[in-house]
């Protein structure tokens, strides 16, 4: 049988706020145990939750930013489950009316682009951490993480393989670091995962059983868990199994899923409206004020890039992916007076494997976009060659020095003195003269061959257009 | 009697209360007569209605994002049944 794979995901993002969700303590991360966890953090008896006007605007923010419905009435309810990383007994969180109503956002398929609904994107706060370590079998619980502002971005299962759900993820990544909403942090937990998966006969509308994948914390793992998670599923219905509706947790280690409950009571959460939390009433203004400052997203610089700086579609996305790219991208070019598909070039090329290897992020690049320009410059002058370029490149990698003084202090200036290079071309003629007698017979080929010779000789520095030039002068 | 004292004690296992069958029984006694009220509340046509969560009328307050909160991890801790390195420390969760 031939079967369909249907994946909804639902993202948990941390939101840049400086203080919790519902309490003055401090969202930092990092901090020693249980320093952050002040009495609404740890549910002393009596306190009470007092909502973070920032948590609601960066909500509003995500919400316009994917052109959704806002509720400018919403509610808070109580999710209740007993698990100790939440002393309460209960979550708040956002059931019946979410702050964010149905949205949608494009994704870039195979077959093309693809529109993937949003149903929901509703507040809560984040749990503690609890840790399984050696305490005398007892469980550590850290509460700094009890209360920080969460945006659950729930989308509908309009997923159809392992890719388009990593392609999706991206899509919401690159759009929560545009909007400045959350840092994105995937190793910090500021940015995670669940995933629904379940199959269906091909031309079922009916929604199979699903499981929902837990604990992904990378784009790599959420493609991994999902197709391990579709082989498990496909080889229990091909022999004529049922799939349990049960939440499986996936392990890196072993690239499997496996179960983590089975209790179905477990998901008997009894929500109710939080009575210490009256409704959300968000007026005209506040969220005119939010939509007047959206920055311009993904979608729309990528069109402006192409259209401004006449790049290629697939420089554009590539460069629009990440708002601190795209950013350097458009400093560089407003500083130099190189081609904008030279800076595109070098961003992508060069500046990505040297950031790559060193394993950092574009804003901590050791090259800023002032120095880029002026390297780019430098090439763009005949100062230097390309070539040249990428040994810069590397020096200026390990020292704070200016371009112009790299290329001095390490003599790499371009040989552009024609005398200079007549020199050496006649040189490399008279110590080849087998090959010079090859040409001349016909052997169109060996030129390259003297223009390298030409090249290493001149350490790399000769102008290859008037070594070019001087050699077909001399053999022609 | 619409709740069963099966349901009682379902009820009860997720809210971590320990009941008895006679308190089982004797509750679904109770609360069936509280759900056959409701059943008799849902006969009224409300669909013109818009859902009330609160019973006040006030808005929620939102404050500005400070931190004010110190550290008062110590003092907490004090009345904690056990604590090691700044956790507290629970029954085992997880086996």
């Amino acid at each position: 049988m031939e079967w369909e794979t249907v994946i909804g995901l639902e993202i948990h993002v941390q939101l840049l706020t400086k203080s919790k969700i519902f309490s003055a303590a401090s969202t930092a991360y990092g901090a020693q145990p249980n320093t952050q966890a002040c009495d609404v953090s740890i549910a002393l008896p009596g306190v009470l939750p007092v909502m973070n006007r920032e948590a609601a605007r960066l909500a509003v923010r995500f919400g316009l930013g994917i052109g959704a419905q806002i509720n400018k009435r919403s509610i808070f309810a109580r999710k209740n489950y007993f698990y100790p990383d939440l002393p309460k007994g209960y979550q708040i969180s956002q059931f019946e009316v979410p702050i964010v109503g149905q949205g949608r956002i494009e994704i870039e398929t195979d077959n093309g682009c693809k529109v993937i609904g949003i149903t929901r994107a509703h507040l809560e706060e984040d749990a503690g951490k609890s840790l399984h370590q050696d305490f005398h079998d007892m469980t550590g619980i850290d509460l700094n993480r009890a209360g920080i502002p969460l945006l659950e971005i729930v989308s509908e299962p309009d997923l159809r393989s392992a890719v388009e759900a990593v392609a999706y993820l991206r899509k919401i990544h690159s759009l929560v670091r545009y909007l400045n909403i959350s840092d994105g942090n995937m190793q910090e937990g500021s940015f995670r995962c669940d995933a629904n998966v379940s199959m269906r006969p091909k031309g079922q509308t009916e929604l199979g059983i699903r499981a929902e994948l837990k604990n992904i914390n990378s784009f790599r793992f959420v493609e991994k868990a999902i197709e391990f998670e579709i082989d498990r599923q496909i080889d229990i219905l091909e022999d004529g199994g049922k799939i349990v509706q049960e939440t499986r947790l996936y392990d890196s280690d072993k690239n499997e899923t496996r179960s983590m409950r089975s209790k179905e009571e477990a998901h008997d959460y009894r929500y109710f409206p939080d009575p210490d939390l009256p409704e959300m009433i968000l007026d005209d203004d506040f969220i005119d004020q939010i939509r007047n400052q959206l920055p311009e997203l993904p979608d729309a610089r990528k069109s402006r890039l192409e259209r401004e700086y006449h790049l290629s579609s697939t420089d554009a996305s590539h460069l629009t992916n990440d708002r601190d790219t795209a950013d350097y991208f458009e400093n560089v070019c407003s500083q130099t007076a190189a081609d904008s598909r030279t800076v595109a070039n070098w961003i992508l090329g060069e500046l990505s494997a040297a950031l790559n290897h060193s394993a950092m992020e574009i804003r901590d690049s050791p090259v800023d976009s002032i120095r880029m320009a002026s390297l780019l410059d430098r090439i763009n002058d005949d100062t230097i060659s390309g070539k040249i370029a990428k040994q810069v490149l590397t020096l200026l990698w390990k020292s704070e020095k200016s371009v112009d003084q790299v290329i001095d202090e390490n003599d790499l200036k371009q040989i552009t003195d024609t005398g200079a290079i007549e020199a050496i071309v006649d040189n490399i003629l008279q110590e080849n003269s087998a090959q010079v007698s090859q040409y001349k017979a016909g052997n169109q080929k060996i030129f390259g061959f003297f223009v390298g010779q030409v090249m290493q000789q001149s350490g790399g520095k000769a102008n290859p257009k008037q070594v070019n030039d001087l050699l077909r002068n001399k053999l022609d | 009697m619409s709740l069963t004292p099966k349901e009682i004690t379902h009820i009860a296992t997720l809210a971590r209360l320990k009941t008895s069958s006679e308190q089982a029984e004797f509750y679904a006694t109770q609360l069936s007569r509280i759900m056959d009220l409701i059943k008799q509340m849902n006969t009224i046509d409300t669909s013109d209605i818009e859902p009330m969560s609160h019973p006040q009328d006030p808005a929620l307050r939102l404050r500005a994002d400070e931190v004010t909160a110190t550290n008062l991890r110590e003092a907490y801790q004090t009345v904690a049944p056990a604590t090691e390195n700044g956790l507290y420390l629970v029954p085992k969760v997880i086996d």
